[in-house]
């Protein structure tokens, strides 16, 4: 950035929509499933038919709690569904029911890695609401057509404080808050299908300032990437004006992705007036403190608790322990294969490196991958024993991976034993060394950094079976 | 032998006792009642659209039921039953007496109709209100004036007034209506019919096209208070889809009529009793308050001191709540849509303003005035206060007494277009019944004297929540010490 905004410090706050995966609508009995064709997955309640009304769904309250629980946020005593007013036709009823006066959860945090530490970012409120349907404005110039099978789809929307204060903040807290609702296995946390949705409400101010500056909430960011970029420019916009002596107006803006730019959609006076009000057709919702400890019960071991158990439990670097922890599903397959074998920081490494190449490459998921983590620590256990060498693991990794045969099955089908029979290598060497009289000469007359070559040219020769310490050690001999 | 022919002017219990003995059909009283609906509904014009075709195949159902059945059937078994046009019944156009729903036919049952087809009702058809239950005098509709049984220049009261006047007429055997703040007790009172709106929550709301949701209750009106007891239990009950709807168990209503009253406590409340009132209704309400002291019950005089406020109260809860309810009528999905417009804010109000009437156009305005940034606390959250206090009143009043008595309207019913360009002065025609709806308790009005004129008078009767038995009780005492019931409208029809 130019010299002139380091004057100037961006206060970023979060909204968060997060779909949640019930099995059915928050409202109603029907399927939540995303991509049926359209209008197929409602009812008379999601279409919003004169006289309809709504039943909430347990199971979304119970996600949502699980949620606030995540985020140690307080659980509200009672909450209450309100109705937000607002004319759209892919809102069937003409209001969202949604929570307002009365969330479910309040006051919580998420920690972000900055700078090695850790920095904490407050959360306002944890409500729940439904999700509106889709106007789809393709395919003809004069017509919109909507689909209602989303109308009804239980969000969370988690509302944070105004904590960031750069743009890559915002994005850490984004991946975190992703992170545990996938741990949860709550939200598939898609941002491009819209299943994870995010607005910034974004100013800046001179550094040492302590009042707010008038904000923008910037709308549309449907990758991390996007949000980075839109908050870059957001922030270079405000400082501009104010820069230039103008002032900032405090309204709504879209993120053009294919200009890169943000742009103005509605003004602080044009804001709809939503005429919030409780929702009479619901009764409110008192989440006791039974049911409280029934989702607690539920809740797995979360990201932060995982790493700090791998760090103390396996002895591995902090480093490890976040990437390993970095989904539910990859932290099990490292701890599966702890329970074969227990060598954490050799697996730890095969995991980071390797494994993780190759599912990149193949773009699978860890759930999915054709290696399994038996074979995984079969292998390692392998080279320890001394059955086959680093060299060869990379080829017996290659072939597990590519097709999910068994490391005793690979090494004994490609007789990739390793050698260390000493009569058999000591041909190897023979050879080498009648080959290489140049070479041989040079090491005699102090050359050691030959003797990598002449290691080389056994494995070489042995297919890179031979063991590399007995290798070494009938070099050194004979060389001498 | 001339009783036998007039088998519409029957009541359900008359019918159902006709039937264990097997000597009519359901198929001859549908007929009978669509005989009566001919001959008198061009003038009365209680229904908005007849379905005679389900009635009679409904009606062979019951017959069908009623010969195979070894145990008692359900008294609603073969009885029809006219339905107010705001009770979604599949295959039905339901309308709401409103142009924006004119080509709405429900593609499912409310879950009262559901509890009454498994019963084996008969649906003669729907009956006409003020659009969207927004009246006092069903004048509001948007298809058709309803004209009172007793004197057919004076409206039937309303709501309700198509399901009060058909019952009145005899042109069904009993109604459904719905009383938000008084659409089933007024029309009752004014066309000398009983009428019962149950406790908020005793029944489900469940595809009943809401006004005021927190307000809403589907009751019974009929001929006497018996069947006014065998229809209430035959639709009252926890539903699962209307979270609203309380899960205490139904009692058998008419296990309590024929219960002696002496010793009850009957609280009159002194607000109820105001200049303005009609001097005949005074008298007849009066007088009806003597009959039960004669009965043995006690009176007390009581005071419910935030009535005054019950009006102002009801018309921004009310209101707030119907702007939200009816922003699904939008020319999007189903209903009325404009013909011309430019763009969607276009057909918006285009469709709206053509689709609405203009005294739900006001309440619209009104309450989405009332929830607007800015007012929001100054209206509907000291309303909401208000309702509080109101249902207080109640509250301490039922501590000292069993039932309250008061009128059930200031007036007997008004000439057609009196009280139409002074929307005030039709307010003012449920300042009795609005209370009721605020603290979401029971209340009843039965017959209880006719004017000078010869206008029916109603009593309302009010009781604690869940305690429809009391007021039931009462009621039923008092009916059967006074003749009222028996005498019947002579209808005058003209061309």
């Amino acid at each position: 950035m130019e010299r002139v905004h380091e004057k100037y410090e961006a206060v970023i706050g979060l909204e968060i929509h997060a779909q949640l995966l019930t099995k059915s609508k928050i409202f109603c009995g029907c399927s939540t499933k995303f991509g049926a064709s359209p209008n197929t997955q409602t009812c008379p309640v999601c279409l919003g038919l004169p006289g309809v009304l709504p039943v909430l769904n347990r199971e979304a309250v119970n996600f949502a709690v699980m949620m606030a629980h995540a985020t140690h946020c307080r659980i509200e005593p009672l909450c209450r569904f309100a109705r937000k007013n607002y004319f759209y036709p892919d809102l069937p009823k003409g209001y969202q029911i949604s929570q307002y006066e009365q969330p479910l959860a309040t006051g919580g945090y998420v920690e972000i890695d900055r700078d090695g530490g850790t920095k904490r970012i407050g959360l306002t409120r944890i409500h729940m609401e439904e999700d509106a349907g889709k106007s789809i404005h393709e395919g003809s110039e004069d017509t919109s057509l909507v689909d209602l099978n989303r109308a009804g789809v239980p969000l969370i929307e988690i509302v944070s404080e105004p904590d960031m204060r750069v743009p890559e903040e915002a994005v850490e807290y984004l991946k975190s808050l992703r992170e545990i609702l996938r741990y949860l296995d709550i939200c598939d946390g898609n941002m491009e299908e819209g299943s994870f949705r995010c607005d910034a409400n974004v100013s800046v101010r001179l550094v040492g300032e302590t009042r707010l500056g008038t904000k923008a909430e910037v709308k549309n960011m449907n990758s991390f990437r996007f949000v980075q970029k839109a908050l870059e420019y957001e922030i270079k916009r405000q400082i501009d004006i104010l820069e230039g002596g103008g002032r900032v107006v405090q309204e709504t803006r879209l993120w053009d992705t294919d200009k890169g730019v943000t742009v103005s959609m509605r003004s602080k006076e044009e804001a709809h007036d939503y005429r919030y009000f409780p929702e009479p057709d619901l009764v409110p919702v008192e989440v006791s403190k039974e049911w409280q400890e029934e989702i607690r019960k539920r809740l797995p071991e979360l990201p932060d608790e995982k790493r700090d158990r791998f760090i103390r439990e396996y002895d591995i670097p902090a480093y490890d322990a976040h990437v390993l922890t970095s989904s539910r599903s990859l932290a099990g397959f490292f701890e599966e294969c702890i329970k074969e074998y227990c060598k954490p920081k050799v697996i730890s490494n095969w995991i980071m490196g390797d494994l993780l190449r190759e599912l990149k490459i193949s773009g699978v998921d860890v759930e999915e991958s054709p290696l399994r983590p038996a074979q995984l620590s079969r292998m390692i256990q392998m080279m320890d024993e001394g059955i086959i060498s680093g060299k060869i693991a990379k080829t017996v990794f290659e072939e597990m991976y590519k097709n999910g045969k068994d490391p005793d099955v690979i090494v004994k089908e490609k007789g990739l034993v390793q050698i260390t029979d000493e009569g058999e290598i000591e041909g190897y060497v023979e050879r080498v060394i009648i080959e290489n009289p140049k070479e041989v000469e040079g090491y005699r007359g102090g050359k050691d950094r030959l003797l990598g070559f002449f290691v080389g040219q056994v494995m070489k020769l042995s297919g890179g079976k031979a063991n590399p310490a007995v290798v070494n050690e009938m070099l050194k001999k004979r060389l001498k | 032998m001339e009783e036998e022919l007039e088998l519409y002017r029957k009541t359900i219990h008359e019918l159902h006792g006709l039937f264990k003995k097997r000597e009519i059909t359901s198929r001859e009283i549908t007929g009978s009642v669509f005989e009566r609906i001919n001959e008198v509904d061009t003038r009365v014009r209680a229904y908005l659209c007849l379905t005679g075709e389900k009635a009679f195949a409904q009606a062979d159902r019951a017959d069908q039921i009623i010969r195979d059945s070894r145990s008692d059937v359900s008294p609603i078994t073969g009885i029809p039953i006219a339905i107010k046009d705001l009770i979604c019944t599949k295959g039905v156009r339901t309308t709401c007496a409103s142009h924006i729903l004119h080509n709405f036919t429900s593609p499912y049952n409310a879950t009262v109709i559901d509890r009454l087809e498994s019963a084996g009702y008969v649906h003669p058809g729907m009956t006409n209100m003020d659009e969207f239950a927004m009246g006092s005098s069903t004048e509001n509709s948007s298809y058709q004036v309803t004209r009172n049984p007793w004197d057919t220049d004076r409206v039937p009261g309303g709501s309700s007034g198509g399901s009060t006047a058909a019952v009145a007429a005899d042109e069904c055997i009993a109604a459904l209506g719905s009383d938000t703040g008084g659409s089933i007790r007024q029309p009752a009172a004014l066309c000398g019919v009983v009428g019962l709106k149950p406790t908020y929550g005793r029944v489900s709301r469940y595809g009943l096209i809401a006004f005021a949701s927190s307000l809403d209750q589907i009751g019974p009106i009929t001929k006497d208070v018996t069947d006014c007891a065998i229809l209430l239990k035959a639709i009252s009950g926890h539903d699962p889809k209307d979270s609203t709807s309380v899960g205490l168990p139904v009692p058998d209503y008419t296990k309590v009529l024929g219960r002696e009253i002496k010793g009850l406590r009957l609280g009159i409340p002194r607000e109820y009793f105001i200049s303005g009132i009609d001097p005949s209704v005074e008298g007849c309400v009066k007088e009806a308050v003597r009959v039960l002291e004669g009965l043995g019950a006690k009176t007390v005089e009581i005071s419910l001191p935030h009535t005054e406020y019950a009006i102002a109260t009801y018309y921004i809860i009310a209101t707030a709540e119907a702007s939200s309810n009816l922003a699904r009528y939008d020319g999007i999905k189903y209903g009325y849509r404009t013909k011309d417009a430019d763009d969607l804010i276009g057909m918006y109000m285009k469709t709206r303003d053509e689709g609405f009437g203009p005294e739900v156009k006001r309440r619209i305005m009104l309450g989405t005035y009332v929830l607007s940034a800015g007012y929001y606390d100054a209206y509907y959250k000291k309303a909401q206060q208000v309702r509080t206090l109101i249902k207080g009143d109640f509250e301490r009043a039922f501590q000292e007494v069993d039932a309250i008595l008061t009128p059930t309207s200031p007036t007997p019913a008004f000439r057609v277009g009196e009280k139409t360009a002074d929307p005030l002065q039709m307010y003012l025609s449920d300042i009795f019944t609005i209370s009721v709806n605020l603290a979401g308790i029971p209340g009843i009005s039965i017959p209880c004297g006719f004017t000078g004129d010869g206008l029916p008078v109603g009593l309302q009767i009010l009781g604690r929540h869940f305690d429809e038995e009391r007021i039931l009780q009462v009621a039923y005492a008092y009916e059967q010490t006074t003749e009222w019931r028996k005498r019947r409208p002579e209808i005058e029809v003209r061309n």
